[in-house]
């Protein structure tokens, strides 16, 4: 391994306080999902992609990843910023007049890092799928990974994906749902029930794994096992469990903190949860 | 009045299914996608050519259109082929975000557009695509008019860079324009040199423009005829240059009156020169089963409607 177990959790923790202070500076944007993501995002960016942060749209010979839930933009800004993509003062402009940082990510404003808008939902599964399928026409061996909210496989275009990648093999994609449970307007059990997702995907024909999103132990086993079942003819699901809002007490495990800022009290109070353990942007 | 004659009539989607073997060959990094429609949009000798090269999706555009833009991100230069409808309605959204925002490399190539689907009806007629596409940033809008002009689009398309959307269509109708002609995207064709009004006219409807040619002609009218086949961008300079000549203008399209190249005429003229317009195409509505002739002729778009058109926006322009 590149880093330790610890070293992986401290940067985690840092980009928790980036992903809050964002949220913070310009009372908007989605910190729920947002921190409930960053220790899977910190272990896919600092220990298990094999990816050049001098970007090229392009990504030939390297891993890629596809942010399909672009509502948690936060989390993916703040790990491309600490893994050098862009300068991490420019987290600063989030959601601000000019920023490349857009409320949903987007290619539209160069940002390096970024390969596909995403934000209306359940597109980015045939997306990682088409880059996947490139891959293999380009004989690069190369991975494709990609992460989708749990209430996101509402959409029905996530289904037509399902259906299509293991009937053609597409074995160097790793997908990842973010199974929190939540969406906007509850619990996904009482808005609209996914009922058993490892019983769905493994009927349309997944190799599906499962693992523990808020444990850097548990997602990095889960993404090296990944990693070993690619190219034996089945793509790759990752259900992920993780709490909403992780890290920060009176964020986690709920809905509504889905797409609220916190106010400069409530920041006090996260950032107090959170040491710094890389400097501030 | 210039005379074109033909010696055969062919589908416009054939020239595509043509055009993209072509493209094919000379590009490796050309692939193409079919959401159950092969035969439809003629892609077989595309597939059979390479097949490696060919996905097949089945009845999930949305999924089709996702995927071609994840594969533009490999250096692929991905055809998507289904139906008009099925093209944009259908999968608006994913063409805004993960294709025209997300600024991908996709053609995404539409055929049966129109009332001359024929006896399938309104569920397959779609007439408001042009409009739809041509509102999204970014997005080239292309409707060829023969079976040559469109093959000859097709290879166009595969050498530039970003979205394209490319309508055509099912019937056969006569093959009239230059089977070598270089197609330059965005280049308005002068069909015929005119003086006393303008007809402006995309895809199946060229060719009812010079049968409408014709006829004034007959009445002592001498009718200038444009093709537009890129409605977006639009050549500009040539409509105007047109219509500085001649004062007035008909447009004419296999589409709705809102929203098609009759609009596109009609924003550019109101800003840059104000002129007497006449719309021929289908007046807000939806079609409905019957040949394709029977259509054209119950919704207006036949040469006699151009004809009257002209005629009307003349004696507007107090010609």
């Amino acid at each position: 391994m590149k880093h330790t177990i610890n070293e992986l959790e401290d940067i985690a923790t840092q980009v928790r306080r980036d992903i809050v202070r964002m949220v913070h500076a310009c009372q908007s944007g989605h910190p729920g999902g947002s921190l409930g993501c960053a220790d899977f995002l910190t272990a896919l960016y600092f220990e298990v992609m094999k990816h050049n942060p001098n970007f090229s749209m392009d990504g030939k010979g390297e891993d890629l990843f596809f942010l399909s839930n672009g509502h948690i933009s936060p989390v993916f800004y703040s790990v491309l910023a600490r893994s050098g993509y862009f300068e991490v003062s420019e987290l600063a402009t989030f959601r601000k007049l000019n920023s490349r940082l857009q409320g949903h990510p987007t290619t539209h404003e160069g940002l390096p890092g970024v390969r596909i808008a995403s934000g209306s939902l359940g597109q980015g599964m045939s997306v990682a799928i088409g880059a996947a399928l490139a891959k293999k026409l380009n004989k690069d061996n190369s991975i494709v990974y990609s992460l989708h909210g749990d209430g996101e496989l509402q959409e029905g275009q996530n289904w037509e994906a399902a259906m299509f990648a293991p009937f053609n093999k597409v074995d160097n994609l790793i997908a990842t749902v973010d199974y929190n449970g939540q969406q906007i307007d509850g619990p996904t059990e009482k808005v609209l029930s996914l009922d058993s997702l490892q019983a769905k995907f493994e009927a349309f024909g997944w190799q599906v794994i499962t693992s523990d999103g808020n444990d850097m132990d548990s997602i990095i086993k889960a993404l090296l096992l990944a990693r070993s079942l690619t190219g034996k003819g089945k793509p790759i699901m990752n259900l992920m469990s993780t709490q909403m809002g992780y890290g920060v007490d009176f964020m986690m495990g709920s809905h509504k903190w889905h797409g609220v800022a916190p106010n400069d009290e409530q920041l006090a109070n996260a950032l107090s949860q959170l040491s710094a353990t890389l400097q501030d942007y | 009045m210039k005379k074109y004659t033909y010696t055969e009539k062919k589908d416009t989607r054939s020239g595509f299914g043509a055009g993209l073997l072509e493209a094919g060959k000379k590009n490796p990094e050309v692939v193409a996608l079919c959401a159950d429609l092969v035969g439809s949009l003629k892609m077989d000798a595309f597939i059979k050519e390479f097949p490696e090269r060919f996905f097949q999706v089945g009845i999930a555009e949305a999924n089709m259109i996702g995927i071609a833009a994840g594969l533009t991100i490999g250096g692929k230069i991905p055809f998507t082929g289904t139906f008009a409808n099925f093209s944009t309605g259908r999968v608006y959204d994913q063409i805004r975000q993960s294709v025209a925002y997300s600024d991908k490399n996709v053609k995404i190539c539409a055929s049966h557009a129109g009332l001359t689907l024929g006896e399938d009806g309104a569920t397959h007629q779609i007439l408001e695509d042009i409009g739809l596409m041509k509102m999204l940033p970014g997005m080239t809008v292309i409707n060829p008019c023969d079976y040559n002009q469109t093959k000859a689009a097709t290879m166009a398309i595969a050498e530039h860079h970003g979205p394209v959307y490319l309508r055509f269509g099912r019937p056969v109708i006569p093959v009239f324009t230059d089977p070598d002609q270089k197609f330059e995207i965005g280049k308005a064709w002068m069909v015929n040199e005119g003086k006393d009004v303008t007809i402006i006219a995309t895809g199946h409807m060229v060719w009812k423009a010079i049968e409408a040619g014709e006829k004034l002609a007959d009445l002592g009218i001498d009718a200038e005829i444009i093709n537009i086949h890129t409605i977006k961008p639009l050549d500009e300079e040539a409509v105007l240059k047109s219509v500085r000549k001649t004062g007035c203008v008909v447009t004419c399209e296999e589409h709705n009156k809102f929203g098609g190249l009759g609009e596109s005429i009609a924003r550019l003229l109101v800003t840059e020169l104000p002129t007497p317009q006449e719309f021929v195409a289908v007046n807000d509505s939806f079609g409905e089963s019957g040949t394709p002739d029977q259509l054209m002729t119950k919704y207006g778009l036949d040469s006699i409607n151009i004809v009257e058109a002209a005629q009307k926006v003349m004696k507007r322009a107090g010609k």
